[in-house]
């Protein structure tokens, strides 16, 4: 018998989803808007889980499954269809996907219930996981570009949701506009794997790329396609230097930035790269360069989240921090603990999210922890959910993420992918980063948490901020039932989510990693014809020494987290006089870090100026006929035909004569003084 | 000397068929406008284009049929055009109706000249006789002069016609000039000559300034830069359905002529005007339209820049391969689609007098007429080159054949290029759904809906644009088609 999984019914879903609500929900009450719009993306979770149960039982030689919908396009031998893919990768990312995306959904039937255009959200979410889910299970990178862009599309609708506040169409704008930069090197990446493997398929292109070694001698064709498809990556996944349109995206619904601007749709660039593992793992350049760059970002998101008084950007610096982390894991060529990072991060960082929703609802509006305060009695869910995510991302054992952390911090310590490019003093380096980030993850996210929960009640009345006019001037209340359920379920879940990977060294046989060992191999396989031939497999004696180091290691980022913890506690529970002392000490350093190293401004003297500049060169000196909007319609109105012609006789034509002269002259003489060759 | 026979006339059957329409509805005009409404006369017009629809499919049954002496030639390449240019004016006609209404435009003269323009751009896309070409170039170009002139009492309008006769004259002086040395080099006017002529090596050197001067002559039809000045202007000033249809037919038209010229003719030396030209379209296209606060405007500099990207797929061409040619000819095709619907968009929601053409009056617009404002968006993002829009594949394919080639610079150039252009559009869509309404257009502007053949038209072209985009391959498998018989 052969299975047919019916793949295509699990983005069809939510897009039918979206389609209705789209169509009709505004004739529909609140509660059937809330059915449709949880009511399909439940289904194709259901159906996910279905496919899982039949996935596992698949034959080895089925894997990966690949399932044909339509021919799409075809361009002499080139061909891209319409097709999914489903390998051990496909799948835990779509039960990530579906599970954390349904919960959200769940969630903001109550988060959402006071807001107008309720069915146009519903609408929107639902579209958002149509396409994430077509990014998912793209069986090409053509298929997948097209959930890319998609899911930016969604998130562009979904960041402006609250329309008429003009920062939110401006980060609408700019999340928009940034990540077209990640496409311009995701276009070429792909154009580049047309024109060398004439395919965009993963199966045809990983099978062609087999046969290239790695590129260990120098930068080749694999590095410059892998590189410029890291480019999309750092885009999406808000890397640097492209990070920037992230924290403003937080301008969005509090579930969007749980489900897309954390869970999800940011996490597709991890998730491209893990995809690609065939084309990274054969060029040590690219994923010495997507390690810094992992590194690099984890640490500089996490000094300027120390600072950030807004409790939702605090959380989307943890977001860029943990998305380098992932970054890094690529980057050493750990993919599988990358995307066990992905996962747990979903789980726990969805639920920082909601639960940040949550207090946010509870104080009608306020998003800064400096009027919080104290909030543990009144809203003890939030507070108990609150503190499972909390000390999750934090890496405390047993918990979620120490599981996923300690295995990026290992592999970065341990890993021989980049020898080629550098010695084990990179190692060292992205070790010691990564560490010190761990602390500061710790230390930001408990400042959160005291902050928020503890001390005394500092907000007044907190009607100024009018989020909800329902419920104006309240005290803190804790939020609707439907709110808190997803609460608990991903408390659970950030708890628990990290033992499906626990490491040999603790005495776990780590079964995230041997499932998606299949979709790695062809690299490890790659890495063994490549540096490490002729390397002897390591003795029992030094499996043991390594297992030391590993647990040694795991200490010292134990320790580190519980040092952050001790800091935020000082700072922030014991001595609160303490945080302004060391401010004032720091000085003109703590501004520059609060202010984000003033890297927006940075971006806008670079980039914006000039090109504004020149435009507005043209507009004001090239482009001769232009008249001012205001202007032209009073012109329409009077139509004053002496101004017209005034501005006739002002040799327009003339100069516009001159100009196509002048480039006929050049035409000319170039093509004459070819001919005379 | 053969005597012209019916298969003569089938080669120009659909350019008959609009003739005939556009007589018939100047003759029918004095009956049918007295007092009463004049949209009969446009529904006439339109029943035209679909009859050249229908005539066209007629002729695709028997494909590479040569008349007229060898000077008309019906294969796949002529074909695809002539589709694109029915189906572009189809909804350009059915976009007007109620605009000559609205306006006053005198309906006779209006509709029958849509018709004889597409009558010559139709000749220039199956003529292989250079001189035929320059012929149906000039029907094309007069029709379009007087069509961008047509809100009478209206100074720029005047004046956009007045501008873009000039310069145009001026430029088909250049076309004409080097079709006159190419006859000079080559001893024929026919491209079906020239090609085997050029191709043998060998050749009259004077054969590369007849190039030069029919490049010039063309660039300033497709609006290229430098040769683009023109447009903003007369894109401003012309009436806005009749901009809907000349920045997409009569381009379309010209584009084909440029194919047989560069391609099927084997003519030499054009590599790097293309290229430099490309680059100069996309870029002064898009920091031209960056700060543009009138519309139209903003899209006429937004055409200059897919003139710029169409160019592209010229320049990758070089090895006289189907793909970039197919490219080019996919682009013109989704580009008609899409471009056609905006300025639709803007003819609707102009009102009397064009007075609402600023971005500032789409403030709101998505409350006030959500569907025009959501279609209006998705014709902006396939603009952008958004995926599910056929702008996206049109953007793809170019910029795929363009690496093919090479053409590492210009496709980079390309990408940042349109990452740009993502602004303006952009800028657009925010407007229509993130900016209020503002009170003092409360009266009258935007009040009124979209009538039924606005719609219809609207409706097309925004199907057309998302079929292009999520089934691109049925109309791509015709540009190859097309691209094939181009070089045979």
């Amino acid at each position: 018998m052969t299975t047919n999984l019916h793949l295509w019914l699990i983005p069809l879903l939510p897009l039918a989803g979206a389609a209705l609500n789209g169509l009709l929900g505004r004739g529909l009450s609140k509660r059937a808007v809330a059915i449709i719009g949880v009511g399909f993306p439940g289904a194709a979770f259901a159906w996910a889980l279905v496919v899982a149960s039949r996935f596992v039982a698949l034959p080895f030689e089925r894997i990966p499954y690949t399932e044909y919908i339509l021919p799409w396009i075809a361009a002499g031998s080139f061909q891209a269809n319409i097709a999914f893919y489903l390998d051990q990768l496909s799948l835990v990312m779509l039960l990530v996907v579906t599970g954390v995306g349904l919960l959200i959904h769940v969630y903001s039937v109550g988060y959402m219930e006071h807001e107008g255009g309720y069915y146009r959200f519903f609408a929107y979410l639902n579209l958002f996981m149509f396409f994430m889910l077509m990014l998912i299970l793209a069986d090409n990178y053509l298929l997948m570009f097209v959930g890319w862009e998609g899911v930016g599309l969604a998130s562009y609708l979904l960041i402006g949701f609250f329309f008429l506040k003009q920062s939110a169409a401006n980060a609408g704008k700019k999340a928009f506009i940034v990540n077209r930069v990640g496409d311009f090197g995701f276009l070429l990446g792909m154009f580049l794997l047309i024109r060398h493997f004439d395919s965009l398929n993963f199966a045809d292109v990983f099978k062609a790329v087999s046969h290239y070694p790695v590129e260990t001698a120098g930068a080749g064709l694999l590095t410059a396609i892998s590189l410029l498809l890291m480019v999309g990556a750092t885009g999406k996944s808000a890397q640097l230097p492209l990070y920037v349109w992230l924290p403003d995206a937080m301008e969005g619904p509090t579930p969007v930035s749980a489900l897309i601007h954390a869970a999800t749709m940011v996490t597709a660039g991890i998730y491209m790269i893990a995809r690609s593992n065939p084309l990274f793992s054969r060029s040590p350049i690219a994923l010495t360069v997507v390690a810094v760059i992992g590194c690099l970002t984890a640490i500089f998101a996490a000094t300027i989240g120390m600072t950030q008084t807004d409790i939702k950007r605090v959380l989307a610096y943890s977001t860029i921090s943990q998305l380098g982390y992932m970054f890094m894991a690529c980057g050493v060529a750990a993919y599988s603990a990358g995307i066990f990072h992905l996962m747990t991060h979903a789980f726990f960082k969805a639920l920082l999210f909601l639960c940040a929703g949550s207090v946010i609802h509870a104080l009608s509006g306020e998003q800064d922890m400096r009027r919080m305060g104290g909030l543990r009695k009144q809203i003890p869910w939030t507070f108990w959910t609150m503190t499972a995510g909390t000390f999750a991302i934090a890496g405390f054992p047993p918990l979620a993420g120490f599981f996923s952390k300690d295995e990026i911090l290992w592999k970065a310590w341990s890993t021989t992918a980049l020898r080629s490019v550098a010695g084990p003093a990179l190692n060292y380096t992205l070790w010691t980063l990564a560490l010190l980030t761990a602390g500061l993850t710790s230390f930001y996210m408990f400042r959160l948490w005291f902050l928020t929960f503890f001390g005394e009640f500092r907000g007044g009345s907190a009607d100024a901020h009018g989020h909800g006019d329902a419920h104006a001037s309240h005290s803190p209340h804790e939020s609707p039932g439907i709110m808190l359920g997803p609460l608990v379920l991903l408390a659970i879940l950030s708890v628990f989510g990290g033992w499906a990977g626990v490491p040999h060294a603790l005495g776990g046989s780590n079964r995230f990693d041997q499932f998606l060992a299949p979709v790695i191999q062809s690299s490890s396989e790659a890495m063994s014809a490549g540096q490490r031939a002729g390397e002897p497999q390591p003795e029992a004696a030094e499996e043991h020494a390594e297992r030391n180091a590993e647990l040694a290691l795991t200490a010292a980022s134990v320790g580190v987290a519980a040092i952050g913890f001790g800091f935020a506690w000082l700072f922030y529970f014991k001595r609160r006089d303490l945080p302004a002392r060391v401010t004032a000490v720091l000085g003109g350093i703590y501004d520059t870090v609060r202010d984000k190293y003033y890297v927006d401004e940075l971006y806008h003297a670079l980039f914006v100026r000039p090109i504004v500049g020149i435009s507005n060169f043209f507009w004001r000196d090239i482009d001769v006929g232009v008249i001012d909007a205001t202007v032209n319609g009073a012109a329409h109105a009077s139509q004053d035909v002496s101004d017209s012609l005034r501005r006739m006789q002002s040799g327009n034509i003339r100069s516009y004569a001159g100009w196509i002269a002048t480039g006929a002259a050049l035409v000319i003489v170039y093509m004459i003084w070819l001919g005379a060759r | 000397m053969n005597p012209i026979t019916n298969t003569d006339y089938v080669t120009i059957l659909p350019e008959l068929v609009l003739a005939a329409f556009g007589l018939i509805v100047m003759l029918v005009e004095p009956f049918v406008t007295k007092g009463g409404s004049r949209k009969p006369l446009g529904y006439l017009a339109c029943l035209g284009a679909l009859a050249s629809l229908a005539a066209t499919w007629y002729q695709a049954g028997s494909p590479y049929t040569q008349g007229f002496f060898k000077m008309v030639l019906v294969d796949h390449f002529s074909v695809f055009f002539h589709v694109v240019i029915a189906l572009v004016l189809f909804v350009a006609l059915l976009g007007s109706l109620d605009y000559v209404e609205r306006q006053h435009i005198r309906a006779g003269e209006f509709y029958a000249l849509m018709l004889f323009g597409a009558v010559g751009m139709d000749l220039m896309s199956s003529a292989t006789e250079l001189v035929l070409i320059f012929i149906a170039l000039e029907i094309s170009s007069i029709s379009t002069y007087i069509l961008a002139g047509m809100r009478r009492r209206v100074a720029i309008s005047a004046e956009a016609s007045l501008k873009y006769f000039l310069l145009g004259s001026f430029a088909t002086g250049f076309f004409l000039y080097g079709v006159s040395l190419m006859f000079g080099a080559t001893g024929t006017t026919s491209i079906l000559a020239i090609g085997p002529q050029l191709h043998a090596g060998g050749f009259n050197p004077l054969v590369f300034a007849a190039v030069a001067l029919m490049f010039v002559g063309l660039g300033f039809k497709i609006a290229s830069a430098p040769f683009h000045v023109w447009t903003p202007d007369v894109y401003e000033g012309a009436p806005a359905p009749v901009v809907a249809f000349m920045s997409t037919a009569p381009k379309a038209a010209a584009f084909a002529v440029l194919l047989r010229v560069l391609f099927a003719a084997w003519t030499p030396g054009w590599f790097w005007p293309v290229w430099i030209s490309a680059a100069l379209s996309m870029t002064l296209g898009n920091i031209g339209a960056l700060r543009q606060t009138n519309i139209k405007r903003m899209l006429a500099y937004s055409s200059i820049a897919h003139a710029g990207y169409l160019l592209v797929a010229f320049a990758a061409s070089k090895a006289a391969d189907t793909a970039g040619i197919s490219a080019a000819i996919f682009y013109t095709a989704a580009y008609a689609a899409m471009n056609v619907g905006a300025f639709l968009v803007i003819s609707h929601l102009a009102g009397e007098g064009e007075r609402f053409v600023a971005i500032d009056d789409y403030a709101g617009l998505s409350r006030r007429q959500p569907a025009v404002a959501a279609s209006l968006a998705l014709l902006l993002l396939s603009l952008i080159g958004i995926p599910a829009t056929g702008g996206f594949f049109a953007k793809f394919y170019v910029f795929s054949a363009a690496l093919q080639a090479n053409l590492v610079g210009l496709t980079i150039l390309g990408l940042i290029n349109s990452g740009i252009a993502a602004y303006y559009y952009l800028r657009v869509i925010v407007v229509m759904y993130m900016r209020e309404h503002p009170a003092e257009h409360e009266h009258g502007h935007g009040a009124e809906r979209i009538t039924i053949p606005e719609g219809v038209a609207l409706t097309l072209s925004v199907l057309a644009t998302l079929y292009l985009g999520i089934m691109p391959n049925r109309v791509l498998q015709l540009a190859i088609e097309a691209a094939k018989d181009l070089l045979r």
